[in-house]
């Protein structure tokens, strides 16, 4: 058994280090036969995604099932979603996913719209972050209060017609105090994957692995 | 035999017939071997003609070393002094020839080659970035060798990681689950990464508060990782009966049907704590303002920067660019990642200094140190 448990983990170890090395070495490489293989390892990686995603969807109707048969609180929201998932499935696999077929149609008329509804959304939720964010409780709070209205005002025609300089002071202001600070982050989030990707390729970061 | 002797007399009469240019030279044309490229391709750079207004096009001629015959490759304007041949095979020898179509006149080059197109091994126009991985590497080993010694190695407090502990016991004494989030990113995504090293700290404390921890998931990889992670974390602390497989479950690929999802496990299931960590888009506030609204205490953190500044709004805690990635050594204590952030504290001072220097030549007029730092 231990025998097995260091295999468990070396082996994932020796597969990360390798094709950790193999995606930054390509990086330098423009000859075509590293083009090729990193092209494979893409392809691999989308066959890999479907096997994963139907994973994913035995673990959805699985999940549901059983919340059903225990008539879990909110039940019916999972038998919908059940009904959705198996109806799709069936709509695509007799009668295809192609142009002027009922999966296609569901598509555009039930699951756009409803994404489009939540999408929608953000706009009230932007209204009410802002309201939160915009209160002047301090001169910190009222200078990015009256910052955000240079921007705001900036961005649409009424900014240019009350004057010219309000457009040009967003525009500097995006372009170069609010630039600088998210460059900076920047800065940090690139040194932090390069620290993160190198702890990985060496296997000292090596949660992802999980059970022993 | 026969073959060579027709191209070399074919090869002498264009040069004998060619028109001289202006200057009483032929159009110099030069053809190499594009560099840095995969292969099958060779640059042709020739003379500016374009102060002659009667230059109408140029037409590129190709003929295969072994052939006796030029064709017709490409035609560019009178503006341009260079093209680049596609179509030509790697290892195999060609001549080229340039005619210059003028309004009363032809003019031609003289034969240029042979020339062979191959792809490189190195691309020598990214060396600086090797060189600047080659520093940070070393620093970052040299700080992960330093903490394994174990030597004492600060990292400044950082409130957002502070507050997980508070955000899990506030979860613990009102009896409500904690819903984790780590986005729409997928394990190829180093915030992913870092996402699970953190799920790890959190679920050990979950598990000794036996505290419900709900993890929907956009990826199904993602989702095997965190059940695994969640497992270990439970195993760890000598609870792994309390682990409950079903707590984190795969939603849907959509992006806003996760968030749909997402924002109905929190309206009906009221969690104490939302802890968002990983790679967010455009779901982000939805999520945030969601649980803002069912008066959760949020923690986020995500590398996407237009995000950031709607979880700083919404969150109460939120962590910045690198703070996300160097979490799992503020919470585990690992000296060997410890040193890594260290690494990465003292890159960061080498990085302020670089933009010091550039700023300066930027104001002398130094170009070519900005030059240094383009990658091609």
């Amino acid at each position: 058994m231990p025998q097995e448990t260091n295999m468990q983990r070396t082996i994932p170890i020796i597969v990360c280090f390798i094709f950790g090395l193999f995606m930054l070495v390509q990086f330098f490489v423009p000859h075509h036969a590293s083009i090729s293989a990193y092209q494979t390892v893409l392809d691999w990686m989308q066959i890999i995604f479907v096997f994963t995603l139907l994973v994913g969807v035995i673990s959805y109707a699985k999940l549901n099932a059983k919340k059903i048969t225990r008539t879990q609180t909110g039940w019916g929201y999972n038998l919908i979603g059940l009904i959705g998932l198996a109806v799709m499935i069936i709509l695509g696999l007799s009668m295809g996913t192609g142009e002027k077929t009922p999966f296609l149609w569901m598509f555009n008329n039930v699951q756009a719209p409803m994404q489009s509804t939540m999408f929608s959304l953000l706009a009230f939720f932007v209204a009410s972050a802002a309201y939160r964010g915009f209160r002047a409780r301090s001169w910190e709070a009222g200078l990015l209060l009256a910052v955000a209205i240079v921007v705001m005002l900036g961005r649409v025609p009424l900014g240019n017609f009350i004057s010219h300089w309000i457009p040009d002071a967003a525009n500097w202001i995006l372009r170069t105090p609010s630039m600088a600070a998210k460059r900076g982050i920047y800065i940090g989030i690139g040194l932090g994957t390069i620290s993160t990707s190198l702890r990985i390729i060496l296997g000292i970061e090596r949660t992802y692995l999980g059970r022993k | 035999m026969l073959k060579s002797k027709i191209t070399i007399f074919w090869l002498a009469f264009l040069l004998l017939t060619s028109t001289v240019s202006a200057a009483g030279l032929p159009v110099k044309l030069k053809a190499v071997d594009t560099p840095n490229d995969k292969g099958g391709s060779i640059t042709l750079t020739f003379e500016d003609l374009s102060e002659d207004t009667t230059v109408v096009e140029y037409e590129i001629l190709r003929s295969a070393m072994e052939d006796n015959s030029f064709q017709l490759v490409g035609k560019i304007s009178s503006k341009d002094t260079k093209f680049i041949d596609n179509s030509v095979k790697d290892g195999v020898e060609y001549l080229y020839l340039l005619k210059v179509a003028k309004e009363d006149d032809v003019l031609f080059s003289a034969v240029f080659g042979p020339v062979t197109s191959g792809g490189q091994w190195f691309n020598t126009q990214r060396i600086n970035v090797l060189l600047g991985l080659v520093i940070c590497f070393l620093f970052i080993l040299g700080f992960i060798i330093y903490g394994k010694r174990g030597k004492k190695l600060y990292i400044r407090p950082i409130a957002g990681l502070q507050a997980v502990d508070n955000a899990i016991g506030r979860a613990t004494e009102m009896g409500k689950p904690i819903l984790y989030s780590s986005g729409l990113g997928k394990m190829d995504r180093v915030a992913t990464m870092a996402s699970m090293n953190i799920l790890s700290s959190v679920a050990e404390k979950t598990a000794e508060y036996n505290t419900p921890l709900i993890f929907p998931n956009y990826d199904p990889v993602v989702m095997t990782t965190a059940q695994e992670v969640v497992f270990e974390a439970y195993s760890k602390t000598g609870h792994p009966e309390a682990y409950d497989p079903d707590n984190i479950f795969f939603v849907t690929q959509s992006q806003f049907g996760y968030a749909a999802a997402v924002d109905g496990i929190m309206t009906r299931q009221l969690p104490a704590t939302n802890l968002f960590f990983g790679t967010f888009e455009a779901e982000a506030l939805i999520l945030a303002e969601t649980g803002n609204s069912v008066g959760a205490l949020q923690i986020a953190g995500t590398d996407s920067t237009i995000q950031l500044s709607f979880f700083i709004v919404a969150c109460d805690y939120t962590l910045i660019g690198e703070e996300l990635f160097v979490a799992s050594g503020y919470l585990t204590k690992d000296p060997q990642i410890l040193g890594s952030i260290k690494g990465q504290d003292f890159l960061k001072a080498l990085v302020v200094l670089l933009i010091l220097i550039g700023g300066v030549a930027g104001i002398l007029g130094w170009s070519w140190i900005v030059r240094l730092f383009s990658v091609g």
